[in-house]
């Protein structure tokens, strides 16, 4: 086995030029939850496709279960941060699901029994099994957010990618949501972004903290200077309708 | 019409070529109305007229070539050339569609003005006239048909995936923009098919009209298909009837298109009246 699941060296990100994510050094064993919080624009969504292979960084280098990120990505599973998608589209539960098989399976072939075994494993790990038939827009936010979290679990993942999935769970449900992830935790290593600080801090045992630079002490703990120079980066604003900028560059590093 | 249909071919032709339009419409329509694809099929089947008018220049060159090979040929290239442009560029996609829909017509008119004898009778192609239809163009839908039923048949979870969420599909590594292009190309394809019927201008119509109807009465994507088949055949066919009997001399298009139209406002209203009534029957026993 792998000591580090996900191991990021000395890695930049740039998008036309400007750099995204500066001098990111991140390791994740296989037994950690960790949360990644920071402000909106930050970099965290980079971050996960990164670790994805769907983004390629600029500079450093980044290792995934021992491989490269797009060899290892099938052995990722991931909830993207879910806004938009068609809820009358006609697709049920289940389909969904096995559509997260599709980086096993072959095309011009059905999915096999195999496939439908591990979905069937995946929607009782959620508990969602009883809705297997129900088209996916009946469901509520929360019950979706645990259909696509089944999606990822179908493949089997070594290593588990959630993006903001607190952000369409009404906040009665988002308790037993984290319960979820407390024993899925169990079986892999979890990386939950969010912005919502207080909330992850209860449930996840590592925080880190990224605005393009990533603020990490492979613990729960973060200075406040920490989230000082991560949450006052420079702003931009937008004044009578003229775009100028208030820069406010901290000098903390 | 029964009648005409035993001892007329022509009838017997349109009776089958309205067949095989509704399925080619029904399968390709269900992706057009799930993955809102229906401004860029309209963008394609008008840009298509470019290939009528090339293919009605070439024909003088070269012998076999007509001008519904013409559209064969450029169809799919102008679907291409417009998925290219949407993908590729920071254009936004309906300013792409609307360049390339006006420049494939205009290239249709230019090159039909630049044959030399008389204009063609382009209605046939603009509007469609289901009583032209030769045994060459049955056997040219029929290959088409097969095209697309296979093509559907060998892709359909990668299709569900990607026409349900695209952003999952690429983080899976499907190749999202070829088969998001190839979509394109079928729908291309199934222009052509139905240029003789319909004509490029009323396309749109059978392509969103049944599959809209069928998806209001199920949540299965191949079931939306099979419905939006079925409600094609009705539309088609009782079209053709209508036109036959009021006798409408601009042929049937335009009367499958208001048939196909009724289908769908009657369903809709039946529907909306459905969940009315359900919501209410929820109501009573709570209160």
């Amino acid at each position: 086995m792998v000591e580090e699941v996900v191991k990021l060296n000395n890695v930049w990100v740039q998008y036309d030029g400007t750099p995204v994510l500066e001098d990111i050094n991140l390791s994740i064993r296989h037994d950690d939850f960790l949360g990644l919080i920071g402000p909106n624009g930050g970099g965290k969504t980079t971050l996960l496709k990164l670790i994805l292979g769907l983004v390629a960084p600029s500079r450093g280098e980044v290792t995934i279960l021992g491989e490269n990120p797009e060899k290892s990505r099938r052995h990722v599973g991931y909830v993207p941060q879910h806004s938009l998608f068609d809820r009358d589209f006609p697709i049920n539960v289940m389909e969904v699901v096995l559509t997260g098989r599709l980086s096993h399976t072959k095309p011009f072939h059905w999915y096999s029994k195999a496939d439908r075994e591990a979905a069937v494993e995946a929607l009782r790990a959620v508990e969602m099994l009883d809705f297997k038939k129900r088209q996916i827009g009946m469901l509520s936010g929360g019950q979706q957010q645990r259909v696509f979290v089944a999606r990822a679990l179908v493949s089997e993942p070594k290593l588990l990618l959630l993006d903001e999935p607190m952000s369409s769970v009404d906040t009665p449900m988002q308790e037993e949501f984290y319960e979820l992830l407390e024993r899925l935790k169990q079986r892999m290593p979890i990386v939950l972004v969010s912005h919502d600080i207080s909330a992850v801090s209860v449930y996840v045992d590592k925080i880190a903290c990224l605005n393009r630079k990533l603020y990490y002490h492979e613990s729960k703990e973060l200075t406040p200077e920490d989230l000082e120079a991560a949450y006052h980066c420079p702003i931009q604003m937008i004044a009578h309708g003229v775009p100028h900028r208030v820069l406010k560059e901290h000098t903390h590093e | 019409m029964i009648d005409a249909l035993l001892h007329y071919p022509f009838m017997q032709n349109a009776f089958v070529a309205g067949i095989l339009a509704a399925i080619a419409c029904g399968i390709i329509g269900t992706y057009v109305v799930v993955k809102r694809m229906v401004s860029i099929s309209g963008g394609i089947s008008h840009a298509s007229f470019g290939g009528i008018g090339i293919g009605y220049y070439l024909a003088q060159y070269i012998s076999w070539m007509t001008p519904v090979y013409g559209a064969l040929i450029f169809a799919p290239l102008a679907a291409l050339g417009m998925g290219a442009f949407v993908k590729r560029t920071h254009l936004a996609e309906d300013t792409v569609i609307g360049i390339l829909w006006a420049v494939g017509m205009a290239l249709g008119l230019t090159f039909i003005g630049l044959t030399p004898g008389y204009a063609p009778d382009l209605t046939v192609y603009l509007f469609g006239n289901i009583l032209f239809i030769t045994v060459s163009d049955l056997i040219m839908m029929t290959v088409l048909n097969a095209i697309i039923i296979a093509f559907v048949m060998s892709l359909y979870k990668e299709l569900l995936a990607i026409s349900f969420d695209q952003e999952f599909g690429v983080a899976l590594g499907l190749p999202t923009e070829r088969l998001y292009l190839a979509l394109l190309c079928l729908i291309a394809l199934t222009v052509v098919l139905l240029m003789r019927f319909v004509g490029i201008i009323l396309i749109i119509a059978l392509l969103t009209i049944p599959p809209a109807t069928a998806r209001q009465h199920t949540h299965s994507l191949k079931k939306m298909m099979l419905l939006s088949i079925a409600f094609g055949i009705v539309a088609v066919l009782g079209g053709l009837w209508l036109s036959y009997e009021i006798n409408i001399q601009s042929g049937s298009g335009a009367t499958i298109i208001l048939l196909s139209a009724t289908i769908f406002a009657a369903s809709t209203l039946y529907t909306s009246l459905r969940h009315r009534n359900r919501k209410q029957s929820e109501k009573t026993p709570a209160n």
